[in-house]
């Protein structure tokens, strides 16, 4: 028999009780709806992690000072002072698996332009400090090495900061007040949004590291170097060749610890990563339970089906059906059902998520791919579930059948 | 005339737990092209298991059967789906239609099974309605037909594949006087215009008058054949 009839044979015999088939079909509706909605949950939070760690810069390292030890007293992280901007130099001019570094000097300050004052995150950096972090522009310049020479008196502010100070005039070639001392206004950065704790990244002004150091805090050392690593695959081998140089440039002896501590960041995005994926699988399978029971629904019908339809089968059987022909009409009928579930499954799921995207500001990504394994999954499910009622159908004695009242 | 049925020492026993059943006790037939035989005897008398093997629905326990000088009792499943497609026409007590399906639809279904193109399956199913004289209720349900009428279907359905026999299993029986003398003219009328060999079970009396032969069974056997003393003259 050909397959188109066999089709038309199926769609008839649905068509004949509607409501029940819509019924067994509800349940691969829900299950697969329920796996393509939580599954571009789960890609959502993952995307968004991603996002929010790629703002921090990829391939990132941060060295801080380490702990000292003086006679017993132990003194926590960043409590000696011995990195200075030399070291970030070095580290950028010596270490092949560096790209970039930059000195890092911050303070909170109360920033005053004109009548208005805003307190923020004051950060002394390098003009590389833009490729570490991978931040644009919206408007004037960045940092140039000659402001860093000069210490000058310039800065690059966030866009929070460009908004609070300014509203909606532009912000450059003004002048912002800190600690009394003017700082002309080069540069407005872009927005980045929030960091992966929740921090505001635009609340910030950025202005030359030697500034800093000299005319806000009157030090020589610095708080932070930030190095980017030449590609995600180098993170690790910067990490080493790092600490070897920094133990010889800080004279440290072979028993004694590293008075630095490096951090890679892609560690802290690994492991928000792999939250997010946890996430997205536990969704998932609580999901494809549901698509099981759909599956179960459907085989459930298509018994009641077979032994309703047994005189049907003996008449199909008496005028010459073979018992393939059978078993294939309700196999048919079975992945028929479970595959028009699953397309209007994958609609419902993709229009429950966007309205999530759209109502609740959840950041939902669907997933091609999981749309056609949903898809597939669906039809496996109706030839799984519909192979031991079709086959049943098929091993009827055909007398039997017959008689069948 | 040509030889199209021919059985030898025929046994079918049922088990039924630990008992056996005997149903059929050597029975010996031979039916020629052509015939209109009615076969006759009470409940239990092993004439539906005798059909049932001659309809290719059953296995004899032993013995040979022989349809257009083949043995078909020892075929596959799947050979005998087809021969029963495209050699045996069924007709029912019950009519057994499918519900909810159009008389076309309904005697279009053994057509269903042999690969034909839906517009030769067309133009055949209203042939043969034609034939039974429903043309024009085509497009009907059987729950908007008579039982007369759902039997001519039946019929119609039994002749779509051009069987060389036709297989009709107390077909009168769930029908009044009147419309049985129809239906059995109607099969009088294929068996003389179309040749078309037709085998009737029925405990009637006067419907199996209509029929040129009749065989009585009892206990399994057959016990007496009207046309034996002819058929023997006739070989010798």
């Amino acid at each position: 028999m050909q397959w188109f009839m066999t089709f038309r044979i199926a769609l008839r015999a649905l068509a004949r009780n509607k409501l029940r088939a819509f019924l067994t079909m509800l349940g691969i509706i829900i299950g697969v709806g329920a796996v393509i909605a939580m599954v571009a949950i789960g890609e959502g939070a993952k995307a968004t992690i991603r996002a929010q760690i790629a703002s921090l810069g990829t391939n990132v390292l941060v060295i801080l000072p380490g702990s000292a030890n003086q006679g017993g007293v132990r003194f926590g992280s960043g409590a000696v002072r011995t990195l200075v901007d030399a070291d970030a130099k070095a580290i950028a001019r010596e270490l092949p698996a560096v790209a970039f570094t930059s000195p890092l000097v911050r303070r909170q300050e109360q920033v005053i332009a004109g009548n208005l004052n805003w307190a923020t995150l004051v950060q002394g950096v390098a003009p590389e400090v833009q490729q570490i972090r991978d931040w644009d522009l919206a408007d004037g310049r960045f940092l140039h090495e000659g402001d860093v020479d000069s210490a000058a008196k310039v800065a690059v502010i966030g866009e929070t900061v460009a908004r609070q100070l300014f509203g909606n005039d532009t912000p450059t070639d003004e002048v912002i007040r800190i600690r009394n001392i003017p700082f002309r206004i080069v540069g407005v950065l872009s927005r980045k949004g929030q960091s992966s704790q929740g921090a505001d990244q635009d609340d910030t002004v950025m202005i030359p590291y030697t500034t800093m150091q000299k005319r806000l805090m009157r030090i020589t050392w610095v708080q932070t170097i930030l190095v980017k690593a030449v590609s995600a695959e180098r993170v690790e081998e910067a990490e080493e060749q790092i600490t070897i140089l920094l133990r010889q440039r800080h004279r440290i002896g072979p028993e004694r610890d590293d008075d630095f501590n490096v951090r890679n960041l892609s560690d802290i995005a690994e492991a928000a990563s792999t939250t997010a994926r946890v996430m997205g699988i536990l969704l998932g399978s609580v999901a494809s339970i549901s698509l099981l029971v759909g599956g179960i629904g459907i085989m459930n019908i298509m018994l009641v089906s077979v032994t309703e339809r047994t005189r049907e089968i003996g008449i199909r059987m008496a005028v010459g059906a073979r018992s393939r022909d059978i078993m294939l009409q309700f196999l048919v009928e079975a992945v028929v059902m479970a595959a028009t579930g699953g397309l209007i499954g994958i609609l419902l799921g993709i229009g429950s998520s966007e309205l999530l995207k759209k109502w609740a500001q959840w950041p939902t990504l669907i997933d091609p791919g999981i749309v056609a394994i949903a898809f597939f999954f669906s039809g496996a499910v109706g030839v799984f579930f519909g192979f031991y009622p079709a086959q049943k159908a098929a091993n009827l004695d055909p007398i039997d059948a017959l008689r069948y009242e | 005339m040509s030889e199209l049925i021919r059985v030898l020492d025929l046994y079918k026993t049922y088990r039924m737990g630990d008992v056996e059943v005997p149903a059929l006790r050597g029975i010996n037939l031979t039916i020629a092209r052509g015939e209109f035989v009615a076969v006759m005897g009470a409940s239990g008398s092993g004439k539906s298991t005798f059909m049932n093997i001659l309809g290719c629905l059953d296995r004899p326990s032993s013995g040979r059967y022989f349809l257009e000088n083949a043995e078909v009792g020892s075929l596959s499943a799947d050979q005998w789906a087809y021969i029963r497609n495209k050699r045996i026409g069924f007709v029912f007590q019950g009519f057994n239609l499918l519900a909810r399906t159009t008389a076309l639809e309904n005697v279009e279904l053994p057509m269903m099974y042999n690969g034909f193109s839906s517009r030769e399956r067309h133009a055949r199913a209203l042939e043969v309605l034609g034939l039974v004289g429903l043309g024009e209720r085509r497009d009907h349900t059987p729950n908007r037909l008579s039982g007369g009428q759902q039997q001519r279907v039946a019929i119609a359905r039994a002749l779509v594949n051009r069987p060389s026999l036709i297989l009709a299993d107390e077909p009168t029986g769930n029908l009044d006087s009147t419309t049985s003398n129809e239906i059995m003219t109607l099969f009088e009328r294929l068996n003389t215009d179309q040749g078309i060999t037709i085998i009737l079970v029925t405990h009637e009396h006067d419907i199996a008058e209509h029929a040129r032969r009749q065989i009585a069974f009892k206990d399994g056997v057959v016990v007496s054949d009207s046309s034996k003393r002819a058929w023997a003259g006739a070989v010798r």
